[in-house]
């Protein structure tokens, strides 16, 4: 018996390993075209079963595809994204195999001549720099689900809804460079992060937006001939992709111990123990018949039409960080943080280019506004009510000496829960600080005479009770008194 | 002459005159269908309500002055044309109760022109066979002569206009279905360029080879139907975007100066000797009119057959897999899981010859054999496409027979479908090189059964076998001979 603990504590200790891991990664990732890849319907997700249908994705006697271009268009973003060639004449094939949520009897797929080829991402596991290979990417259609119901309605029958038959999916294959779960997962959050970015799909996970097979072999330390492999299925949290290939290698390694042979064939993830159990064996496994399908003419990609696809791909993850610590001169964990998301760099950079602090704004993003969303239900920094435009105004506030930066956490709140100016909320809430002298030496003398013992000991040398001093005089300010001020005539005083 | 006797454009000019009223002209042709096709059952399905409403539809629309060639004419579809609220069988007990939503493109054609359809015409199953006797609705009886096949697989299509319950027809040639059934019926049809018109609407059979196309009484209803029909469908990705010529008014312009190609893999030994005397008095009114005809070699004729049922075969396997009992169509009763079902549906909603081309595609298809079989037939099938457009650097158009034999009688080839699958040898290169024939009547034999004359175009050379078939029928009167029935 195989426990999750046990698990764990070996995919740690890669020291008493006696075999290599391998793995490949199959990803589907549905793309956020309108409509579907061979017909007008729409891609929706959640709409009532069957209604986003027409005679072309149920399969209708008499009903013939038509390639949607934008899919063409995101496959070829995606494969310059990852360093793949472009395969001019595409062909579509048809995989044939009867299945109620296949309303053809066959899947309109690519074979042969998938659209990219040949690529490739770097990943960094511990510092490290590896690079990955892509096998490929093809374009293809889905299929409809099957709903397994049991409500006294239909009785024991399984209901077929058929609006996700026909959206087009890429499904992006992986070589078996992988040598650890962290590598793979290192991987897929790569390119989770990619396809996100080329805002070709919009990575939900757990709507099946963005979901994984993952290929598991082991095999002796050194050796170079992969073992047998078990292929995991659609598995749809990185989390879960990580248990799962963990306990597949404690699986195998546990077969191979004890001089057994691993078997090919396809397993399911199971959340709720961590384990994976035997979907179908290698003895039923399919023969697709696949050809190519005589209802669709080759695509043909013209170089222009590459050149322009390329001159419109955004700045991606990597150069974008690059290009934060070198030109704005951030550390590289901020670059690598703002970085992070197409959505989050955006907002980064908006507000830097009204407010040219890069750091300035790095910490507030990074801090305030992070927080904020965070604490609002984890809100998206797209509809973050604190504009890049407010938080500029804000900082400039600041940069003035208007408010101190304190204050201005508190003008940040009001500002997140109202949608208002900084200068309105200051100025309603008379929170402009005061660096008037002579109001703040006021407040510093009744400070010092108020508590004697403390100016005693700091004239003794114990110079810590300085930030006591501070804290009284920006207390007795209500927070807007400047500090610098304050810093200045408190010294003054406190040496003479 | 009665209404149901006259062509499309003889009908047209007296409904343009107001002689006749398309209510008058559709209730004439489906009194004939009552009248006869008990004996021919030409027809699966007819409509007579719906016929009369649209018929009503088109006498406003006359009485308006607004007439299109086909507004009032009484047509019949061969049953694969889906049809949005007439059942559409295919021939097959699997589709017998299938009552498709939508319109296909060339049905939505002809219905903007205000044509009345008449009823849905018998085939053969999925379009599989040379006979009619495949379909799952009996077989179809040749009008010129009640024992014998109209042949197929668009034998209804056929049969009702020699029959004269329809003025014309639609039908599809995956491999002669058109050609052929119109030479055993002794009217015109004809198998236009792969990618002339649009599919979409029409039940795949093999979709690489599969073409709709009319059979009509003259040439003159082909030019017409076919531009009705013809031209670019962006629902159809197979379908061809070049302009679509007058067919009608180009017409005329055939025969003299013409250079003919005779293939003389096509005038081989064991031609029947009544097509093969048809023939010759064919080519010798050509040479009458000064048309050149000269011998000309298709290489790879030999291997045409072998080559298409390798692709038809292993497309149909495909196309027919949606044919599962899921969504529409046949459902067998008493099932246990879902396997059963797919086996029980299938195993009672096809036919045998159904069944015998799915299991020969999917073998064609099955890993370790792909290559040997299907890829090969591609190949072979590029070489037989090289030979038509070779041929077509020398000469025009082609002449050949449609078929080896005049209609022979049901059930003769039954017990042998290979000796059947060879009586579309002369049709099916045509379907594989992707390029365009037509079938024209060219005499009888002894026995008074019809002979039709095969003229094969370069790619989207309509125009050119329209016209070379017209100067044939302006010096015969073949095609106004009518079955006596």
């Amino acid at each position: 018996m195989l426990g999750a603990l046990c698990v764990h504590a070996f995919a740690l200790d890669g020291a008493t390993m006696k075999y290599q891991v391998v793995i490949g990664l199959e990803v589907h990732t549905q793309l956020t075209t309108n409509t579907k890849i061979f017909c007008g319907c729409s891609t929706k997700f959640g709409s009532e079963p069957n209604s986003q249908t027409c005679p072309v994705c149920l399969g209708f006697p008499g009903a013939l595809p038509v390639l949607n271009r934008q899919v063409v268009e995101y496959a070829i973003r995606a494969g310059l994204a990852t360093n793949c060639s472009i395969t001019q004449r595409n062909v579509f094939a048809r995989k044939n195999y009867f299945y109620p949520d296949l309303p053809k009897g066959y899947q309109i797929s690519q074979f042969d001549l998938p659209i990219c080829q040949h690529g490739h991402l770097d990943i960094e596991v511990e510092g490290e720099t590896k690079r990955i290979g892509i096998t490929r990417i093809h374009m293809e259609e889905d299929a409809g689900k099957l709903v397994h119901a049991d409500i006294s309605e239909v009785g024991d029958d399984s209901c077929v809804d058929l609006n996700r038959a026909c959206t087009p999916l890429l499904e992006i294959v992986s070589e078996p460079d992988m040598r650890s779960p962290d590598e793979a997962i290192a991987y897929l959050k790569k390119l989770h992060q990619i396809v996100m970015y080329l805002g070709i799909c919009d990575g939900n996970l757990e709507e099946g937006s963005f979901r994984c097979d993952a290929n598991v072999s082991l095999m002796p330390v050194g050796s170079t001939v992969f073992g047998t492999r078990a292929e995991l299925k659609n598995i749809n949290s990185f989390k879960f992709i990580k248990q799962a290939i963990e306990y597949e290698i404690e699986r195998q390694a546990e077969i191979l111990d004890d001089g057994g042979k691993v078997i090919q064939e396809t397993r399911l993830f199971d959340p709720n123990t961590g384990t994976t159990r035997s979907m179908r064996g290698k003895e039923e496994a399919h023969d697709y018949r696949y050809f190519p399908d005589p209802d669709l003419v080759p695509v043909l990609i013209a170089d222009q039409w590459i050149e322009d696809v390329r001159a419109e791909l955004p700045e991606l993850p990597e150069a974008k960080r690059a290009r934060y610590v070198a030109e704005l001169g951030l550390p590289e964990y901020d670059a690598e943080v703002l970085a992070s998301s197409r959505e989050l760099a955006q907002y980064y950079e908006e507000t830097v280019a009204l407010f040219p602090q890069a750091k300035i704004v790095s910490n507030w993003v990074m801090g305030e506004v992070a927080r904020a969303l965070n604490d609002d239900n984890n809100r998206s920094i797209t509809d973050c009510p604190v504009t890049p435009a407010l938080l500029a105004d804000l900082l400039k506030l600041m940069e003035k000496g208007t408010i101190s930066g304190k204050i201005a956490k508190t003008v940040f709140d009001e500002m997140y829960k109202t949608g208002k100016a900084p200068e309105k909320i200051v100025e309603e809430k008379g929170l402009v600080q005061v660096s008037d002298t002579g109001a703040i030496e006021a407040m510093v003398d009744e400070v010092l005479n108020n508590n004697p013992g403390q100016v005693e000991q700091y004239r003794g040398g114990k110079e810590t009770v300085f930030g006591f001093f501070v804290g009284q005089v920006m207390r007795a300010s209500k927070g807007k008194a400047n500090p610098a001020v304050v810093n200045e005539l408190l010294l003054k005083k406190l040496k003479a | 002459m009665e209404i149901f006797d006259l062509t499309i454009h003889e009908l047209h000019d007296k409904l343009k005159a107001k002689e006749v009223s398309s209510v008058e002209a559709t209730r004439a042709m489906l009194d004939r269908i009552e009248a006869v096709d008990g004996q021919v059952n030409a027809y699966i399905t007819v409509t007579p309500e719906q016929a009369l409403v649209e018929a009503e539809a088109a006498d406003r629309r006359i009485a308006a002055g607004d007439i299109a060639p086909l507004t009032g004419i009484p047509m019949g579809l061969k049953d694969i044309f889906i049809t949005k609220g007439i059942r559409t069988t295919c021939g097959s007990r699997i589709l017998e109760n299938f009552v498709p939503p939508y319109d296909g493109t060339a049905v939505a054609k002809l219905k903007e022109q205000g044509a009345v359809i008449v009823g849905k015409l018998n085939q053969d199953e999925f379009a599989m066979g040379s006979s009619n006797e495949s379909s799952y609705f009996g077989p179809v009886k040749n009008p010129w002569n009640l024992e014998c096949t109209p042949g197929g697989s668009s034998g209804g299509s056929a049969a009702a206009i020699a029959a004269r319950t329809a003025t014309a027809t639609l039908g599809t040639d995956t491999g002669g279905s058109i050609r052929q059934p119109a030479s055993h019926c002794s009217c015109v049809g004809v198998k236009p360029t792969y990618g002339r018109v649009s599919r979409y609407g029409v039940i795949a059979y093999a979709s690489s080879l599969d073409q709709v196309g009319p059979l009509t009484r003259d040439v003159t209803d082909a030019a017409l139907l076919l531009g009705a029909v013809a031209g670019y469908d962006p629902k159809d990705s197979t379908s061809v975007n070049t302009p679509v010529p007058d067919y009608l008014a180009g017409l005329k312009s055939g025969g003299k100066g013409l250079k003919i190609g005779l293939p003389k893999q096509y005038f081989i030994e064991g031609l029947d000797p009544d097509v093969k005397r048809a023939m010759d008095e064919a080519i010798a009114l050509y040479k009458s009119l000064g048309a050149e005809l000269r011998e000309v070699s298709l290489p790879h004729t030999e291997y045409a057959v072998a080559t298409y049922y390798l692709i038809a075969t292993a497309e149909a396997s495909s196309n027919l897999a949606r044919y599962d009992g899921v969504r529409f169509g046949h459902r067998a009763d008493e099932i246990r899981g879902l396997k059963e079902m797919y086996a029980k549906t299938r195993a009672e909603g096809f036919g045998s010859e159904v069944k015998r081309r799915i299991m020969l595609g999917t073998y064609a298809l099955s890993s370790g054999y792909y290559d040997a079989y299907y890829v090969k037939a591609q190949k072979v099938r590029t070489l037989i496409m090289q030979d038509f457009l070779n041929a077509f650097n020398e000469v025009d158009v082609l002449l050949t027979p449609i078929a080896p034999t005049p209609p022979f009688k049901i059930g003769e080839k039954l017990a042998d479908p290979l000796q059947m699958y060879l009586s579309d040898i002369f049709t099916i290169p045509v379907n594989l090189a992707g390029t365009c024939g037509i079938s024209i009547p060219a005499g009888f034999s002894a026995a008074g059964l019809p002979i039709g004359l095969q003229l094969i175009g370069k790619p989207f050379g309509e125009a050119t076998i329209l016209s070379t078939a017209y100067a044939f029928e302006q010096e015969t009167q073949w095609h106004l001979k009518k079955a006596p029935l």
